[in-house]
């Protein structure tokens, strides 16, 4: 049953998300909330898998969710149902392939659909850092103490690294994933 | 038969060099099947991507579909995708296997938590790239910055602001009030 679960969640997912890479993480953050089958942290580091090993993200995701729900045969459903909507919708535009490009409907949907696809990534962002930076579980605490400041100074030190320094900006993300968790042992990031 | 083995072996090639999907995967599908294969041609590749850019799904699937298809119809779409997505499937299974068993190990969870931080810093950069083809006029600041503040605030589902946002462009489109210039699709 979970299995059947699985396919309609991420067949919905494959059917809406737009653009590619990162596109589906709104679908999966939202699916933590629906479903309960991860946490909002677990999706994180999903992230960091699926940019660190090979494959489209999107699939990798996929995969990873599919695995920690339902084992193997999750992994195959869940990556299955992700590949459906696409399979099904390319092989019915490969039939009329310029007419769709040129058609004056489909470009302004997708003039629209773009800002759309990028505030949702934006706001799942968000939630990732919002349970990174902060831990309001003890409102008592003065705000500043609510702040994990190891973690601001390594996000600061990985944003100019990342944007702003010519030599390193053109470096692969698996860098500084590795990098992020080395400096997350050493300095114990966890408190553990 | 052998013609489906190899279109699955090929693409399972290119998803194992594929790290992170997307433009990523371009030089390697241009050495695989223009230059080495002829199997497409540079103006097939580039009507791809941009059609899988504004279609469902993630691009390389797309990609891969259309390839598939264009050598040997409907089975060779479904071959050449499951191709794209075998190794990821192989790749992270053991990977998240390996995670969930060693999740309470103490240097196992600090890893995470440092890494964490990286995602949110690889978040905000894919966000910064998306916006500069997406956000070109005020319509579509406009659409940007009413779904942050809407999902920001309101549970609901991605879906229904990924259909309100193509209602709209439907919409303006047939009343001739979509902004011209700027937004072109690739």
């Amino acid at each position: 049953m979970i299995l059947l679960q699985l396919f309609w969640e991420f067949f919905k997912t494959g059917l809406f998300a737009i653009g590619g890479g990162l596109a589906t993480l709104p679908f999966l953050s939202d699916m933590a909330d629906a479903t309960g089958w991860f946490t909002h942290a677990q999706l994180a580091d999903m992230v960091a898998v699926s940019e660190s090993t090979p494959g489209p993200i999107g699939v990798n995701m996929a995969t990873y969710v599919g695995f920690t729900t339902a084992g193997i045969p999750g992994a195959i459903i869940a990556t299955l149902g992700l590949i459906a909507p696409s399979i099904i919708v390319i092989l019915v535009i490969a039939k009329f392939l310029q007419s769709f490009r040129q058609n004056r409907f489909v470009n302004s949907t997708f003039i629209c659909l773009r800002p759309a696809s990028v505030a949702l990534i934006a706001v799942s962002g968000l939630t990732v850092a919002f349970s990174t930076f902060l831990d309001v579980s003890q409102p008592s605490l003065p705000w500043f103490q609510w702040v994990d400041w190891k973690a601001v100074v390594l996000a600061a030190i990985l944003l100019v690294l990342t944007r702003w320094i010519k030599q390193t900006k053109k470096l692969h993300p698996i860098v500084w994933i590795l990098a992020s968790g080395l400096v997350g042992i050493g300095f114990g990031f966890a408190g553990v | 038969m052998l013609f489906y083995c190899k279109l699955f072996l090929i693409f399972a090639k290119i998803g194992v060099m594929t790290f992170g999907g997307g433009y990523a995967m371009l030089p390697i599908l241009q050495r695989e099947l223009v230059d080495n294969r002829q199997w497409a041609t540079e103006e097939e590749l580039t009507d791809y991507f941009a059609i899988g850019q504004c279609t469902p799904g993630v691009i390389a699937v797309n990609t891969a579909t259309f390839i598939g298809h264009k050598k040997k119809g409907v089975l060779g779409g479904i071959v050449a995708t499951l191709g794209v997505v075998f190794p990821s499937l192989v790749i992270i299974s053991i990977l998240a296997g390996l995670i969930l068993n060693f999740a309470d190990v103490p240097a196992v969870q600090n890893a995470f938590a440092g890494i964490r931080v990286c995602v949110c810093v690889l978040i905000f950069n894919a966000v910064c790239k998306l916006w500069k083809g997406a956000i070109k006029n005020i319509l579509t600041l406009c659409i940007f910055l009413v779904i942050l503040a809407v999902a920001m605030f309101l549970d609901l589902s991605p879906i229904l602001f990924i259909l309100a946002a193509g209602i709209l462009g439907v919409t303006l489109e047939a009343l001739h009030k979509m902004p011209k210039g700027g937004a072109k699709s690739q």
